[in-house]
């Protein structure tokens, strides 16, 4: 079949929007076509709820990490205190 | 057995988040989480010899880790002098808690268990993301967990737009395969 004449889009680009939207960055168009494709698409149904169960559980358990300026300081603390050490011996 | 070996020279990229959001579950304070993190690390190199190699690099620095955490509740509250239980430390009002039955925790009040959760789906998840690949783990990292914008990560790593989207389909399917077996 022509891809033209395919309604909707294929399961590439589906999981593309779908990704795309885990971070709000989908627009609406594209959003409106996802839904469309998970209406026959029973493996992109699938990948989607995966998905927004793996989003759901990251803003769950408020993970957090350190912002990028500690770790460069820490990274430097660490490796002055690693010369010294291999210095020393 | 074999032994496990120490490499200090990537502690820093493997490790620091893990220690990071333990630490922060504990302390509640990003300052606070951050000196600790550090003193583990540098005491650490410090007692390198005295690793016996029956435990995971991992284990080893958490267990320092939870003394360092131990030894800093054990400062503030000898600063405050005291450490002391008030039982009648919510009574504003006249009537309500008078009865120590009223005082008792609410059954329906899930907050507590609802943390301590919480932590448990916060170590499964740092435990998958140290399974992924490294490049992959930097930018799930940063997308999600840091939430930086994408333009951002691009000219911070040097990629292009859809380079990004490829990685990050790559390893959230990685997360959730990981999280279904370990978690959910």
């Amino acid at each position: 079949m022509n891809k033209k004449f395919r309604i909707g889009i294929s399961c590439h680009e589906a999981n593309h929007v779908c990704d795309k939207s885990q971070y709000k960055e989908s627009t609406f168009w594209e959003k409106v076509k996802l839904n469309i494709h998970l209406l026959y698409c029973k493996a992109c149904r699938e990948y989607t709820n995966a998905n927004s169960k793996l989003t759901a559980a990251i803003s769950d358990s408020k993970v957090t990490c350190m912002d990028k300026n500690s770790r460069e300081y820490l990274k430097n603390e660490f490796n002055k205190a690693l010369d010294d050490d291999s210095l020393s011996k | 057995m074999p032994k496990n070996l120490l490499n200090p020279n990537k502690w820093i990229d493997l490790y620091a988040d893990y220690l990071f959001n333990y630490t922060i579950s504990r302390v509640n304070d990003r300052e606070i989480a951050q000196d600790l993190v550090q003193d583990t690390f540098l005491a650490a190199l410090k007692s390198m010899k005295n690793f016996k190699g029956e435990a995971n690099e991992r284990t080893w620095l958490i267990s320092i880790l939870k003394r360092k955490i131990i030894d800093y509740y054990r400062k503030i509250n000898s600063n405050k002098g005291k450490a002391e239980i008030r039982i009648t430390s919510n009574n504003d009002s006249e009537t309500d808690g008078d009865w120590l039955e009223e005082r008792v925790a609410d059954p329906f009040d899930k907050t507590a268990e609802d943390t301590m959760q919480n932590t448990e789906l916060g170590e499964a998840i740092f435990n998958c993301l140290a399974k992924l690949p490294e490049k992959q783990a930097e930018v799930f990292r940063m997308k999600t967990i840091e939430g930086i914008e994408t333009e951002d990560i691009c000219n911070e790593l040097n990629i292009t737009a859809s380079n990004l989207w490829v990685i990050i389909h790559r390893a959230r399917t990685a997360m959730s395969s990981c999280l279904k077996e370990n978690w959910f």
